[in-house]
């Protein structure tokens, strides 16, 4: 499933371009993600993040430019065509079954996934829940397989919204602001969880995740890219983009010292 | 508070319930008096119905025009009996079956659109329409319908003595073999998808499966069990008539699923059954106090045991299990 | 030309009653959100109760005329004596909870007063069609027009303007507006909002009362009225746009005229056409003709 030949990006975005009436949501974008990447895009609201991810899960169709997934022309597929060619997504607000318990949500992601089409398939198969078990252990997850999702906290929500993107074995995996609401001095060991569980598995996952908090985008990110008003203005390693006066200007809005101190 | 999904059965123990069923059905069938197999046999037909919306509440959505299928099936067969010289009544089944999901068929789609009260009203007035046709076609017998005699069966007419029996022994083969269906469907894959389409459409999109093709899969199930259960109250009544199509018909398949919940196959066959005697005995003795006492009834339910009688039955397993 | 007039009058008649009772219905599902099945058993319990004040107004040799009042009272009675303790003492226990939830329980109401009205009025019909006679004809142009007919026209006329001008000029009016959009907001404000629900609810009990009441001294008052009217009713709110006055009105002109014409002109059409046109709006703009909710589609 997740082959492609090597030095072919993951992902590449080329020159995509895309206007809301008077508001340019992307203008000229290029972006290639090779194989492996941590990439995290920044940007204030509105500057093009939401645009960009929208337009690589195929929900959004950019007006000029074109995706391509591991060199395959995506552009003008439909959203469940490109879930199914291995992009994957989690959500900023937990997107969950509420009613079903933790290992429901996971076979329930894995048979989406799969899009079964047969009608008496048992959905709890003991394959299927061998493989859901797995991935929750590798959360940290796994003693919570028969609790109600409503009964569960945010911060375990969070992981278990990303855990389900996982179930199809994306070779993309587009984390929406993975450490938000989730509280200041828990926010690395979420994020370490989130890593560690992504990496452990037995496929090579890359990564786009939207962060707002500089300190995980530093410790985090293996390449950043900036956005302002749907274009990219700056793409390289975290510290050098974060440290960049336009970014300064643009993004951050403060000087790039950690938080903590002051100017 | 239960689980929504019916604990996961080996093929060989639903098997064996199933057989189990019917025997036990069909040994009720020679101990009971003839009028409490009438009303049974109207209860597991009408109860078809409800399970088929006991289906489409698992995906999110209810149902106010079940009716639509109801009479299709119904009319489908009452017309094939009378003009068409079919008296077998599982071929019957099969074609009223057939018919209603052919009927529903075309409007899956569209109707797997939409949600809550506008899915209810779009399902309800389709069934008004078939109800105002045939109201006015008078080659299908206008506002007063047709009827029907007996049955056969695989060219076995009803014995002399029980001629009930027959038609009993046909509606608890459908009622074990649908049931054990249904349940098989709600521990499926799509089963379970279905519930999380009920419970979070956007992210069961993103997964990767569509959401309109499971409602419209669920409602093209219930069509086929709606048309079934038609047939089998066409041949319990011996008459046919527009009221099959009527929302308050519809409405009554709704009350079952309510009262029954979406937890439990026997809890909506039982509560059909529940229906039928109140109706029955209320007919006789308190002909003008048994629908009050329904409503109270399903309002006590809503309110006090919003998910249904079945989950009665789960509150015992649950506590078992742990 | 007659037929055309004669389908015209015929429809806006029918359309006059219609357009009350939708007009509550319509109302109630603005303000509080919940569509009642019940409204239809309202309807019908107006109806009983204005055929029972007439019946006994007349027996003391009062001009039939009159009648109409004894009707309008009869409504006015049944809102003020059912609708505070429908709306507080049951559908408040369930607000909250799913839309499609709260329709049922206005379905086990519906079904309890079916029971209730056979109890109290028994089984066999009543009749009190001296009212109806008691305004005389009126020709014009080789037809013949019903009096009463006319009354109803004006008394729908006379309904949507009142309910149009408090809603829209009216401190209380905006009030029950800002509760529409809103009733966090209103609430948050210092609203009653719990106030103006019973408020709404009564008002569209009345509207159903009257809309029976009204109607009785052309029908005969028995078991059943209520399910028809339900139907109907739903359907000139589906087609008009649930929450919209100006929607119940063209609902309801849409469904009269269209009956109308069906019975005139090709019967067979009568009863299915309504559905066919409340099938085809729910299809292609399921908002209603008059937007005021957004449609639950995917």
């Amino acid at each position: 499933m997740n082959t492609h030949t090597p030095g072919t990006p993951v992902l590449s975005a080329q020159g995509l371009q895309r206007t809301f009436g008077a508001v340019v949501a992307a203008a000229d974008v290029n972006i290639d993600i090779q194989s492996g990447e941590r990439l995290c895009l920044i940007g204030s609201n509105g500057a093009g993040k939401t645009t960009f991810v929208n337009m690589i899960t195929g929900y959004l169709k950019p007006s000029a430019g074109r995706i391509l997934l591991a060199g395959e022309d995506i552009t003008q597929r439909s959203p469940r065509e490109i879930t199914h060619r291995g992009v994957a997504r989690s959500f900023q607000i937990p997107q969950l079954y509420l009613q079903l318990t933790v290992l429901d949500n996971m076979l329930a992601a894995l048979h989406a996934n799969r899009g079964s089409r047969h009608f008496f398939s048992a959905a709890h198969d003991p394959q299927s829940v061998a493989a859901s078990r797995e991935i929750l252990r590798r959360f940290g997850l796994e003693n919570l397989a028969d609790r109600l999702v409503r009964e569960l906290p945010g911060g375990v929500r969070k992981l278990l919204d990303i855990a389900m993107a996982l179930t199809g074995q994306p070779r993309l995996l587009l984390l929406d602001e993975p450490t938000s609401g989730v509280s200041a001095d828990e926010k690395f060991s979420t994020m370490d969880t989130v890593i560690q569980a992504i990496e452990s598995g037995p496929e090579q996952v890359s990564v786009i995740f939207v962060e707002h908090d500089m300190d995980i985008v530093r410790r985090y990110a293996t390449r950043v890219v900036a956005f302002y008003s749907g274009r990219v203005i700056a793409d390289g390693q975290a510290e050098s983009v974060i440290t960049d006066p336009q970014v300064q200007q643009h993004v951050t809005g403060l000087s790039s010292q950690p938080l903590g101190a002051h100017a | 508070m239960p689980t929504p999904y019916f604990p996961p059965l080996s093929a060989a123990r639903l098997l064996s319930t199933a057989v189990l069923g019917f025997v036990l059905l069909m040994v009720f069938g020679y101990l009971a008096p003839k009028w409490m197999i009438s009303l049974a046999t109207l209860a597991l037909a009408n109860g078809l119905v409800s399970l088929g919306i006991l289906i489409m509440m698992r995906s999110g959505v209810v149902p106010f025009g079940q009716g639509l299928v109801f009479a299709a099936g119904g009319y489908a067969a009452a017309l094939a009996f009378k003009y068409f010289g079919v008296r077998d009544a599982l071929l019957l089944c099969m074609l009223g079956g057939m018919t209603g999901l052919l009927v529903a068929a075309p409007f899956a789609p569209l109707l797997a659109r939409y949600r809550g009260i506008f899915f209810a009203m779009l399902s309800l007035s389709l069934s008004m329409v078939l109800y105002g046709i045939l109201m006015k076609t008078d080659a299908l017998g206008g506002s007063d319908g047709f009827n029907v005699s007996r049955p056969t069966l695989l060219g076995m007419t009803a014995p002399e003595q029980r001629p009930e029996m027959l038609l009993w022994g046909v509606t608890a083969f459908f009622t074990c073999v649908l049931a054990t269906l249904v349940r098989l469907y709600c521990n499926s894959s799509r089963g379970l998808l279905s519930l999380s389409v009920r419970e979070n459409e956007l992210r069961v999109e993103y997964l990767g499966s569509s959401v309109v093709n499971i409602v419209a899969w669920n409602y093209v199930m219930a069509a086929f069990l709606g048309g079934v259960g038609g047939v089998l109250s066409v041949l319990a009544l011996g008459h046919i008539e527009p009221n099959f199509a009527y929302w308050t018909t519809s409405g009554e398949f709704v009350f079952v699923a309510i009262l029954a919940g979406q937890h439990s196959v026997l809890a909506v066959l039982a509560s059909s059954f529940v229906l039928e005697l109140v109706r029955s005995f209320s007919s006789a003795y308190f002909p003008n106090t048994w629908q009050f006492a329904l409503g109270l009834f399903l309002l006590l339910v809503i309110r006090f045991l919003p998910e249904g009688l079945g989950s009665l039955m789960h509150w015992r397993q649950k506590s078992a299990r742990h | 030309m007659n037929l055309l007039l004669t389908i015209l009058f015929d429809g806006i008649t029918y359309a006059s009653w219609l357009f009350v009772v939708a007009l509550g219905l319509t109302l109630v599902f603005g303000v509080l959100k919940i569509l009642n099945i019940a409204h239809g058993s309202f309807y019908a319990v107006g109806a009983y109760a204005g055929a029972s004040l007439v019946g006994w107004v007349l027996s003391m040799k009062v001009s039939p005329a009159l009648g109409v009042v004894a009707l309008v009272m009869a409504a006015v009675g049944v809102a003020a004596l059912v609708a505070p303790l429908t709306e507080r003492g049951l559908l408040r226990m369930f607000y909250g909870r799913d839309e499609v939830l709260l329709v049922l329980v206005t379905y086990a109401l519906f079904l309890m007063l079916e029971d209730v009205m056979k109890m109290i009025w028994g089984v066999n019909p009543y009749y009190v069609s001296d009212t109806y006679q008691a305004f005389g004809n009126i020709e014009l142009g080789g037809l013949s027009y019903v009096g009463y007919d006319i009354l109803l026209i004006g008394v729908a006329v006379v309904c949507g303007l009142i309910t149009w001008w408090v809603l829209n000029h009216t401190r209380k009016g905006k009030i029950v507006t800002a509760v529409i959009h809103s009733p966090e907001v209103a609430s948050s404000m210092g609203v009653k909002v719990s106030r103006i629900y019973t408020g709404a609810f009564t008002a569209g009990v009345f509207l159903a009362a009257v809309g029976g009441a009204l109607t009785a001294p052309m029908i005969s008052v028995q078991p059943g009225l209520s399910v028809g009217v339900i139907i109907t009713s739903f359907a000139v709110v589906i087609i008009g746009g649930l929450g919209s006055i100006e929607g119940a009105a063209i609902g309801a002109l849409v469904v009269g005229l269209a009956r109308a014409a069906s019975v005139h002109i090709w019967p067979p059409a009568e009863l299915f056409s309504i559905y066919v046109v409340m099938a085809t709006i729910l299809v292609f703009k399921p908002e209603g003709l008059f937007q005021r909710t957004q449609a639950r589609k995917i």
